[in-house]
């Protein structure tokens, strides 16, 4: 099964404490430079939208935003435009670009942090990557072998919601990660 | 562009209503054609928008990021339309006749919010939903998902007749005298598509009500307003429409105006459809600003107006449609899931008694209830809509509409429900209390993502909307009864001269800089289907209007005398007493240095500009049926030329075929509506008698030739055609189009008339 439109969330770490309005600024900032790998376009503020996408800023091959979907704050990368290579070069992409997102946002407020240990990732086409048992068996598979070839951790825990409405994913926690890497870089070297 | 759309096109062959198949395969044509330049930017950006697929702003490659305005790089492509970048992505309209959406149409729009927007499904003040964002590649995989569950886009923008808007209470409404859905429903069906309502100089918007008094069904401000009425007659009830024309907001608001104060079923589709052709005809093409209906009947005057639809109507061919839908319709009843019931009692829960408060509706059914779901600002996610979905299914028989106050209801939910209703959408984040009152503010999308905006009416909405909710239930009841509505500029989407309190963005200089404001508008009227129109009393920085809201509130409670409302307040008052409590605000601007983000709109960093703002495509291009009809034949001829490719030389001739009879009767309809290309003898002989023994269309050098390619097309259709014939006849197809360009060419420039001749 080919996966494309991966979108990769990385969870903020306990509470956001910033400001969502603050997100709005960088935002601007960011398509004002054009400074992503992506072009940007706006920003969608839906901050009135109970866990909602929160603060979005939408691109032509791809969104970023500070979502807020089923209540749990994270930085969400949404694949629009599909990519070659295979399934694990294109999950990369997209765990990198949300990663360096994140990066660059813990730069820029000091009091925000993002996991090191969760993360949600799933696809955004039904047609490709139906919500079936065969397509969360092999979303699993990719999702092992990403943690294990790119994250460099041993093992997780991929939690799939069998809703077949939903849209095929899983929110991955890492296992025993060591403490030294709670701390490290979240962009792959 | 997404990876699977051509997967969609292949799971979903024979699965679409063969119609909208065809439809929708046609528009993907035209996309590829476009994006080859080989199909006319005009053209291509009124057929687009026909099918619902919109602009957004910046989509002309320019953004002004507060200091300067910069390019956004898109790739140098062919354009979508007058300075449209191809890639920009833009709005998809998608019509929600009267607002009626059932569990699995709510499940596919949360899919497709997902997949192709932004996880978000917009609710307009048109009962229309609009996803954003979207890229025009994937619009007719969209729109095959949507045909999957009985949902078309087309005309849901242009120069057409929009969404049939309607009372969302119609079948269940203690004050309507019977339910007008399945009418709605037969005027949608008849409207969509219908020749005659293809040659509009602008768009032309219904709208059905099942009462006069409430403002549900918005019929005052309507091309077309159908209120329910019954009437006796020789001792018989008999159903019937009052029949109201030619109003509107924009920046020219006008009240409709009476054309019938009761008309029989029977009579409201041809009716429509002499209107439609009255309209299509000598409505303004040119100056779009005086094109809508609400202009041509000024122009004309109500009765010479009425006589001209009235004898239209007497020359229409007999439709067995205009009919056939009353046949049985009394007999037309949703139907409950529950029996009807009481409702429990509450415990003491405040919440749930003020939603049950501001947010249900006796049904004239006893025992049943309609709640109201409050959207803020009219938006919900796609698993709100899946919970919705399940609600709808799990109290209902999945009734559900959308309505103008860009909300949803539910009908049908037996009062014995009530709490686990409640229950039920508090878990889906659906149980907002105050709806449709002060609350439940109306907004546009203004300069989120309109072209048209000038001021952010959403962003101000949704300020507004968390100061009135902290204050909350405090609010004197007065106030809560008060509807407040914004747009982002005179175009009125939000619907703003309808409001007790209404405001729309302007922009004004201060000390150098250019500030957003907003007018003030008051003295409109929201009962009587939106009987009265406010006017503008004075301009405030948008900054400031939160203050200006409290002070015309708190005005209000001091000076109203027991149980006035707003409307009579502001009569009796007078505007320029409350202008004067307002002045304060438009004086005493802070330094840009001290203040900047007064200088900045609500909830967007950047320095406040105007520089963003492009052209509108809410009135589409005007193209003329003689144009549409010509591109449908290139893109028919270009569709036979594949078809021969792969080697299927059959289909290729009847295109050919079908081009040619296509592309005559676009010249044949200049002089002559009624002729139909499903008869090809007709269209034949109106064209031989109009246009050939006239000698009209011959050539000034090769004479009737390309005459008697289609006389001779037209002897052999049916027969066989191997390749190379029907690349002969492709190549007379080709030249006979030709000609009837060139032949539309010299009409025009010897000035005869386009229309009407008979
Ligand atoms: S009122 Fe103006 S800003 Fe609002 S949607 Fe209409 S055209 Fe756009």
């Amino acid at each position: 099964m080919d996966f494309q439109h991966f979108n990769v969330k990385i969870f903020v770490e306990g509470e956001l404490t910033v400001d969502l309005q603050r997100f709005i600024e960088v935002f601007h900032s960011w398509v004002a430079e054009q400074s992503m790998d992506e072009m940007m376009i706006d920003i969608a503020d839906y901050r009135h939208v109970p866990a909602g996408p929160g603060v979005l800023m939408v691109g032509l091959e791809a969104d970023y935003s500070i979502d807020h979907n089923r209540s749990r704050f994270g930085l969400r990368y949404n694949r629009k435009a599909p990519l070659e290579g295979n399934n694990q070069d294109r999950l990369r992409q997209a765990y990198q670009a949300a990663a360096s997102a994140c990066t660059r946002l813990e730069a820029e407020f000091a009091e925000l942090k993002f996991s090191r240990r969760e993360l949600e990732v799933f696809v955004n086409d039904r047609a490709l990557a139906p919500n079936t048992e065969e397509a969360r068996d092999q979303l699993r598979t990719e999702i092992d072998t990403f943690v294990r070839d790119q994250l460099g951790q041993a093992d997780c825990e991929a939690q799939f919601n069998a809703d077949p409405r939903q849209l095929l994913g899983a929110v991955v926690t890492l296992s025993n990660v060591p403490e030294a890497d709670l701390e490290r870089p979240l962009v792959l070297a | 562009m997404k990876a699977s759309n051509a997967v969609w096109k292949e799971r979903l062959r024979g699965q679409l209503p063969p119609q909208l198949a065809e439809e929708i395969d046609t528009f993907e044509t035209e996309i590829e054609l476009r994006s080859q330049d080989k199909a006319d930017e005009k053209v291509f950006a009124e057929t687009r928008l026909r099918r619902g697929v919109y602009g957004q702003r910046y989509d002309n490659g320019q953004r002004h990021d507060g200091t300067q305005s910069r390019d956004l790089p898109f790739a140098d492509k062919v354009t979508k339309g007058p300075h449209t970048m191809w890639d920009a992505p833009g709005m998809q309209r998608i019509k929600i006749p009267y607002g009626g959406l059932n569990p699995e149409q709510l499940e596919l729009l949360a899919e497709l919010a997902e997949e192709y927007s932004d996880g978000i499904a917009h609710v307009t003040t048109r009962q229309d939903i609009q996803l954003h964002f979207i890229h025009i590649e994937d619009t007719p995989a969209l729109m095959r998902r949507l045909a999957a569950v009985g949902i078309t886009t087309r005309e849901a923008c242009g120069n057409s007749v929009r969404n049939v808007t309607g009372c969302p209470y119609m079948g269940v409404c203690p004050d309507e005298p019977f339910d007008a859905t399945p009418y709605a429903n037969a005027l949608t069906q008849f409207l969509l598509g219908h020749p005659d309502a293809q040659n509009f100089g602008r768009k032309f918007k219904p709208s059905v009500s099942g009462c006069e008094q409430h403002a549900c069904g918005l019929a005052q401000m309507h091309d077309l307003g159908l209120v329910a009425r019954v009437r006796t007659l020789d001792g018989q009830e008999q159903r019937g429409f009052k029949v109201v024309v030619g109003g509107g907001l924009g920046a020219v608001p006008r009240q409709a105006k009476v054309f019938d104060e009761f008309m029989p079923p029977e009579e409201i589709l041809p009716v429509a459809q002499a209107i439609a052709r009255i309209f299509g005809r000598h409505g303004e093409k040119k100056m779009r600003s005086r094109a809508r209906l609400k202009f041509l009947i000024e122009k004309m005057g109500m009765e010479e107006f009425k006589t001209a639809v009235l004898e239209e109507r007497a020359k229409l061919p007999e439709d067995p449609r205009w009919t056939d839908f009353v046949r049985d319709i009394e007999n037309h009843e949703e139907q409950p899931l529950k029996p009807p019931g009481e409702l429990p009692p509450l415990n003491g829960n405040a919440r749930l008694n003020q939603w049950i408060k501001t947010n249900l509706r006796d049904q004239r059914q006893p025992g049943y209830v309609v709640a109201t779901i409050a959207l803020p600002l009219g938006d919900l996610t796609a698993d709100q809509l899946r919970a919705l979905a399940d609600i709808a299914r799990q109290f209902t028989r999945g009734t559900v509409r959308t309505t103008v106050e860009q909300n949803f209801v539910l009908r049908w939910v037996s009062k014995y429900d009530v709490p686990a209703l409640y229950q039920a959408l508090d878990a889906a984040g659906l149980s907002e209390p105050g709806a449709s009152n002060l609350l439940d503010i109306v907004a546009c999308p203004g300069t989120d993502t309109c072209k048209l905006g000038i001021s952010s009416s959403r962003g101000l909405a949704a300020e507004l909307r968390q100061r009135l909710a902290a204050k909350g239930v405090e609010l004197d009841q007065a106030l809560q009864d008060l509807h407040v509505k914004i747009s982002g500029c005179f175009n009125s989407c939000g619907q703003h001269h309808a409001a007790d309190i209404g405001f729309y963005g302007v922009s004004r200089t201060v000390q150098g800089f250019k500030v957003p404001h907003f007018q003030v508008v008051l003295g409109g009227q929201w009962e009587e289907n939106a009987g009265s129109y406010g006017l503008p009393i004075v301009a405030i920085p948008s900054k400031r209007i939160p203050r200006a809201l409290d002070l015309i509130t708190d005005y209000y409670l001091r000076e109203r005398q027991a149980d006035e409302r707003f409307p009579k307040f502001v009569g009796r008052i007078g505007k320029a007493k409350i202008r004067a409590v307002l002045d304060d605000l438009t004086k005493d601007a802070p330094a840009h240095e001290d203040e900047p983000d007064f200088y900045a709109d609500w909830g967007d960093p950047r320095q406040y500009s105007i520089g963003d703002i492009g052209k509108g495509e809410c009135a589409g291009e005007v193209v003329t049926q003689y144009e549409f009809e010509t591109t449908a034949a290139e893109r028919i001829v270009f569709e036979a030329q594949i078809h021969l490719e792969e080697g299927n030389a059959s289909q290729a001739a009847k295109d050919a075929y079908r081009a040619m009879i296509k592309s005559a009767k676009a010249l044949v309809q200049l002089q002559y509506d009624d002729v139909t290309e499903e008869d090809p003898d007709e269209v034949i002989d109106e064209f031989k008698e109009r246009y050939y023994d006239t000698e009209v269309f011959h050539d000034p050098y090769a004479g009737p030739k390309f005459a008697h390619y289609l006389f001779a097309a037209h002897e052999k259709a049916g027969q066989n055609y191997d390749a190379e014939s029907a690349h002969h006849l492709i190549e007379e197809s080709l030249l006979f189009i030709e000609a009837v360009h060139s032949c539309y060419n010299r009409i025009r420039s010897a000035g005869l008339s386009e229309a009407g001749a008979s």
